[in-house]
């Protein structure tokens, strides 16, 4: 068990989300920055896609009720009992140390991973918060103080201090940003893209920022409005996080991971899932521009992130069965 | 230039190629978009009617033996298959699917009938007075139109277990509303433009109420969520009128 000793509104329970509800309207939700989820189970012996915490707002503060091993991956400073601890980093708490996250001036979210998971009850396949349909998580809704959350069975995996390269500096190449500080974030043009005209040009070439009215469920854009030609008629279709749609007033919203499975707005673009763990991290008021991409770019990335989860996964076990012999343990 | 006589409709395999402007609407090509690498959108052509819907669930029956997809998302008149991993050949997956869309035929679902009892007028149906200036129709016509009519579940989506009623009588349709209501409760009985619906979760919705319906939609700890699903037939059963 752990005690969630201080938390800000929205921090809740998230895992890689429970995708194939969308055909009955179940947002598929999970971690806006699954890479960052992924890597901290892996650091402490789960399966990549187990639940944990999911921090955007901070302080947040928990207590360890006995020996845990946890990571804290994401953007977030962390300290245990006060004592800093590295960025993307594992190690064990134990029974009445604290943990405390604090705001990182980079990032948007943290992760915090425990070995074994939250053992909240699976609800459709995931344990996943889902804030709108109230369920999932913690009865639904987000974290609050004095909330006790179970741990599952962990696994062999018993180091104490473990981290990895954060996926921003690994794989710095893939993942390139402005000279003045601009997010580049990969998208191919949507169905609508041909109706904006030239505004279509416009909205590859401005860059946008990302307005306070923007949260798991999507980003709404600031910059010079974008509008099509002649209003286009649409038909309810199922979309995905990541589609960017131009509402009336034509600044832009771009669907994250608590999207609405179906939407009515035309879409100019979509964005590549390689780039979303990006814009999940990207912080209101910072600004981004989109890169016409395509689907080979896309295929070259999903197989750099996933070799670079598979090295992750090998090495952490191959230094936990090191240090096992080393120690005796 | 004399515009040459209208022909029979041709059956013909090559029919499509002769004589576009004759085929039937269901005959010409679905437009298929992208949105990211590995989301396709089929978009059936014709209008808004059952026919290219009950060919969009065939759709959706024949995909279901794709073994490279994670999910297929049925929506009004389109479809939207989403792909495991980023496909290679993006060009090819547009071929197959135009394939699968020219082999779909239409498909009647056997579905149930789903009763919604209704209280109509009262104090969520905030929109009811909109709709008759709208309409011209005072409110009890408005109220009889709509429990009169045989809705089908076209899709379901946007909340979960809300489904997309077609089969609105064109009197009372109604735009959805330019400034959405901010907290419409669960249970109102809705129409936005020419689709009707029962809102299954309380918050934010642009469509217009004119009653209530007390009634379980979905239930994420059950074997089947939903209560309804595409095909379904939907009657609303006046409870009470509150006018």
């Amino acid at each position: 068990m752990i005690e969630i000793i201080d938390t800000g509104p929205l921090n809740t329970i998230q895992d890689l989300g429970r995708p194939g509800y969308r055909d009955i309207g179940v947002t598929a939700s999970g971690a806006m920055d699954p890479l960052a989820l992924k890597i901290a189970n892996l650091l402490v012996g789960n399966g990549e896609g187990a639940a944990a915490i999911e921090v955007q707002t901070f302080p947040f503060r928990l207590r360890f009720d006995e020996t845990t091993v946890f990571a804290v991956t994401g953007g977030a400073g962390a300290t245990l009992d006060g004592r800093v601890l590295p960025p993307w980093w594992m190690q064990q708490g134990n029974a009445g140390q604290v943990l405390e996250l604090s705001l990182s001036p980079a990032s948007a979210r943290a992760y915090i991973a425990f070995a074994g998971g939250v053992d909240v009850p699976i609800v459709m396949g995931s344990r996943s918060t889902s804030l709108r349909g109230a369920f999932g998580g913690m009865d639904g809704r987000f974290l609050q103080r004095h909330d006790r959350l179970p741990l599952g069975e962990a696994t062999a995996l018993s180091v104490d201090g473990l981290g990895v390269v954060p996926p921003a500096t690994a794989l710095a190449e893939l993942f390139p940003i402005a000279l003045d500080g601009t997010l580049l974030i990969r998208a191919l043009p949507a169905g609508e893209h041909h109706l904006f005209g030239a505004d279509a040009e416009r909205f590859w070439s401005q860059s946008w920022k990302i307005s306070s009215q923007s949260d798991r469920t999507g980003y709404r854009l600031s910059g010079e409005p974008v509008r099509p030609t002649e209003p286009a008629e649409m038909r309810s279709y199922g979309i995905v996080p990541g589609v960017v749609q131009v509402p009336p007033g034509g600044e832009p919203i771009v669907q994250m991971s608590d999207a609405n499975t179906a939407g009515g707005y035309p879409k100019i673009a979509g964005v590549l899932e390689a780039d979303l763990w990006r814009l999940g991290q990207a912080r209101i008021g910072s600004r981004l521009r989109f890169v016409r991409s395509s689907h080979a770019d896309a295929r070259a990335l999903d197989q750099a992130i996933a070799a670079y989860i598979d090295d992750i996964r090998n090495t952490s076990q191959m230094v936990a069965r090191a240090l096992k012999t080393m120690t005796g343990r | 230039m004399i515009a040459p006589m209208p022909q029979p409709v041709d059956n013909s395999s090559n029919a499509l190629e002769t004589s576009p402007r004759m085929a039937p609407a269901l005959h010409r090509q679905p437009v298929i978009s992208t949105i990211g690498a590995r989301a396709f959108l089929l978009e059936a052509p014709g209008h808004f009617d059952l026919a290219p819907q009950r060919r969009i669930w065939a759709l959706a029956q024949a995909l279901r033996q794709w073994d490279d997809l994670s999910e297929i998302v049925p929506g009004m008149t389109n479809l939207l298959a989403i792909f495991k991993a980023t496909p290679a050949d993006p060009d090819a997956v547009t071929v197959r699917l135009r394939d699968a869309w020219g082999r779909a035929e239409s498909i009647d679902i056997k579905g149930k009938t789903v009763e919604i009892g209704v209280i109509y007028g009262g104090e969520h149906a905030i929109d009811l007075a909109a709709l008759c200036d709208r309409s011209g129709l005072t409110d009890s016509e408005v109220v009889r139109i709509h429990h009169e009519g045989t809705y089908t579940v076209f899709a379901l989506g946007s909340a979960p277990g809300f489904g997309y009623l077609h089969g609105l009588d064109p009197r009372i349709h109604m735009p959805r509303k330019t400034v959405p209501s901010l907290k419409m409760t669960k249970g109102c009985v809705t129409i936005g433009g020419m689709q009707t619906g029962v809102a299954t979760l309380t918050g934010p919705n642009g469509w217009n109420s004119i009653g209530f319906a007390d009634l379980q939609m979905f239930d994420p700890a059950a074997a089947v969520p939903a209560i309804m699903a595409p095909g379904d037939t939907v009657r609303f059963l006046p409870e009470r009128i509150e006018l």
